[in-house]
């Protein structure tokens, strides 16, 4: 540890600077900050930084993760990944369907509740204390939860179903495939909506009330006031909302698996459902690589968005 | 609101009010079956939970006629959620601490002095926040495998880890996002002081700034402990052994070998969120703070 007298150099301001002159401050004072950040860095550097080169060259080698033998194949599995793999570009298809779902029906739900629970509602907390709750619990549990729930022969979503005269439409859900993407959707969108909740709320309660009140004065109806108002000076959250449901939901995972394991056949696989699958299901590792990589490119895109709107509103 | 003079005030108020009650009703109707629709599941899972495992299929009532408690005890011992507890317990706790120590340290660095190359970093270390990289897992698999911290029979300590070193490196941004803006609002005079009294660097950050930034601290070790508590995929890949798995990957194992015993699967997913759930409901405003700082905030 640096003594007393050196450190005084490095708070900024202190009235130690009348005494030596940096240049004598020695090395304690300069290793100072990067003793304070050397576990992140190292931390950092080991798990975030190194897996991405690690990344980026084992997309460019044919290897099947154990043997010593791997061979550089260039951009082939790039190549591979963009023309001969449809059945990755159908898993991204399906993906974006949970995405336009969500985006539609899960935002909308979530900004409706917020303007409700944001009108001085009765019983506005316990609302927003049971609507953020499906978020905080875990995907896989979640996921198990409705697999029950939907389940062909005993789920009561079917005897719900057969109770109200329904029983002609009851079915596996999940194992059938022409609604059980749909139906992981909608347990996606039950799990996701109180996010963005709480955060149109949050956008909500930054509006200075005077402005309502002003347009109040000026004879503006409800519907004339969230047209003019609400809708104006929420758009950026809006924006914030939506890309980021487009990020965590094209990246879909726990659920897929704790539901349909990407099936029935195909019905329900995802991107990252079907790079595990190129990793662990058939040792493709290079072309595992390769994949994570164009999806991550494509969805770069939103992020950028994202960073562009972020720096606007700050 | 425009109003014909001629209306008496007496009616006008009345007007308003079954307006403004027409409008509560309204909004309740709107959110009342959102509740339900949000509630339901649990409170199903918490029904088929104390079932038995004939009575499961065929009594649909919610409070079953027996509930049978006893599921809860043979879900801990025979189902293996006791050991995914302790594990997820233990897992958790050393994350959140990890977490909370590194980024303490590290935004502690960056709001403080200005050093060669601080700027990229933290905005490196940020931008991992942004920048999605949906294939990560595999290098980290590949990573993890190269370290001999994937779990195939070793020692247990090794896999273990490898599962908690990543994940303190992925809560690490976050903690750093939340807490370098609250010791910028630390008046330094503060610190000089201590500085001035023969303090070093690390005392005078242990003793005046730790304390000081108690609440963010509290807002990063509670969404990194939610966080922790659910994570899915680095356990999926990591772990093999049931006795190392945490909570998440012992539901998923448990649901794969006994695919219809739905009263102890419930069970153990009850016991799975008894803590977030109690931890939600004590510290719902600090949790929600946290993350719409994390989408707002830039």
């Amino acid at each position: 540890m640096p003594s007393g007298n050196r450190d005084r150099l490095r708070v900024q301001g202190s009235p130690a600077r009348r005494g030596p002159l940096p240049g004598r401050a020695g090395f304690g004072a300069v290793a100072t900050p990067y003793a304070f950040i050397l576990p992140a860095v190292l931390l950092f550097s080991t798990f975030s930084v190194y897996p991405f080169f690690l990344l980026t060259c084992t997309s460019l080698l044919d290897w099947d993760g154990i043997s010593a033998t791997k061979s550089f194949v260039g951009f082939s599995n790039y190549w591979s990944v963009l023309t001969q793999d449809p059945v990755f570009w159908r898993s991204f298809g399906q993906a974006g369907f949970i995405t336009l779902l969500a985006l539609i029906f899960q935002n909308a739900v979530a900004l409706l509740l917020a303007i409700a629970v944001n009108r001085r509602l009765r019983g506005a907390s316990i609302y927003k204390t049971i609507f953020f709750l499906p978020p905080i619990l875990s995907e896989i549990v979640v996921g198990l939860i409705w697999f029950w729930i939907y389940d062909g022969n005993f789920g009561i979503f079917n005897y719900a179903l057969k109770a109200i005269g329904l029983g002609a439409l009851a079915r596996p859900w999940l194992a059938d495939p022409r609604t059980a993407l749909t139906a992981v959707a909608i347990i996606h969108m039950w799990k996701g909506f109180g996010w963005g909740f709480v955060i149109f709320l949050a956008g909500l309660q930054t509006i200075p009330e005077e402005l309502y009140e002003a347009a109040r004065v000026d004879g503006a109806n409800a519907w004339t006031r969230f047209r003019h108002i609400t809708l104006p000076l929420l758009a950026p959250v809006c924006v914030m909302v939506s890309i980021l449901t487009i990020l965590g939901t094209m990246q879909i995972f726990a659920l897929i698996v704790a539901t349909t394991g990407g099936g029935p056949g195909y019905h329900t696989e995802v991107p990252i459902t079907r790079i595990y699958h190129s990793m662990l299901g058939s040792s493709r590792f290079g072309y595992a690589c390769a994949q994570g990589i164009v999806f991550g490119l494509i969805l770069l895109v939103f992020s950028l968005i994202q960073m562009r709107f972020q720096r606007r509103s700050t | 609101m425009l109003m014909p003079m001629a209306l008496s005030p007496r009616l006008t108020t009345l007007m308003q009010r079954t307006r403004e009650w027409l409008g509560q009703v309204g909004w309740h109707v709107l959110c009342l079956p959102v509740a339900v629709s949000c509630l339901f599941p649990l409170v199903w899972m918490l029904s088929s939970s104390l079932k038995t495992q004939q009575t499961v299929f065929n009594d649909y009532r919610i409070i079953p006629a027996t509930p049978h408690f006893d599921n809860y005890v043979r879900a801990w011992i025979q189902g293996r959620f006791g050991i995914y507890f302790l594990n997820s317990l233990g897992y958790t706790a050393v994350i959140v601490g990890g977490v909370v120590a590194l980024a303490a340290l590290a935004a502690y660095a960056f709001s403080r002095f200005t050093f060669r190359g601080s700027g990229f970093l933290y905005k490196l270390l940020l931008s991992t926040m942004l920048v999605p990289i949906p294939g990560a897992f595999v290098a980290l698999y590949i990573l993890l495998n190269q370290l001999g911290l994937i779990d195939q029979g070793q020692g247990e300590w090794l896999p273990r880890l490898g599962y908690l070193l990543p994940q303190v490196n992925v809560g690490l941004p976050f903690g750093i996002f939340i807490l370098k803006p609250f010791f910028d609002t630390i008046p330094k005079e503060l610190e000089e002081s201590a500085a001035v009294d023969g303090c070093g660097p690390l005392r005078t950050f242990w003793h005046i700034t730790l304390p000081l930034a108690r609440p963010a601290l509290g807002v990063v070790a509670l969404l990194t402990a939610l966080s922790a508590w659910n994570e899915f995929l680095l356990a999926y890949l990591v772990f093999s052994r049931h006795e190392l798995m945490p909570l998440q990957r012992g539901l998923l194992a448990f649901h794969g070998a006994h695919l219809t015993e739905y009263p102890l699967l419930m069970a153990g997913m009850v016991i799975s969120i008894v803590p977030i759930v109690a931890i939600y409901l004590v510290m719902q405003h600090n949790i929600i703070r946290g993350i719409t700082a994390g989408a707002l905030k830039g």
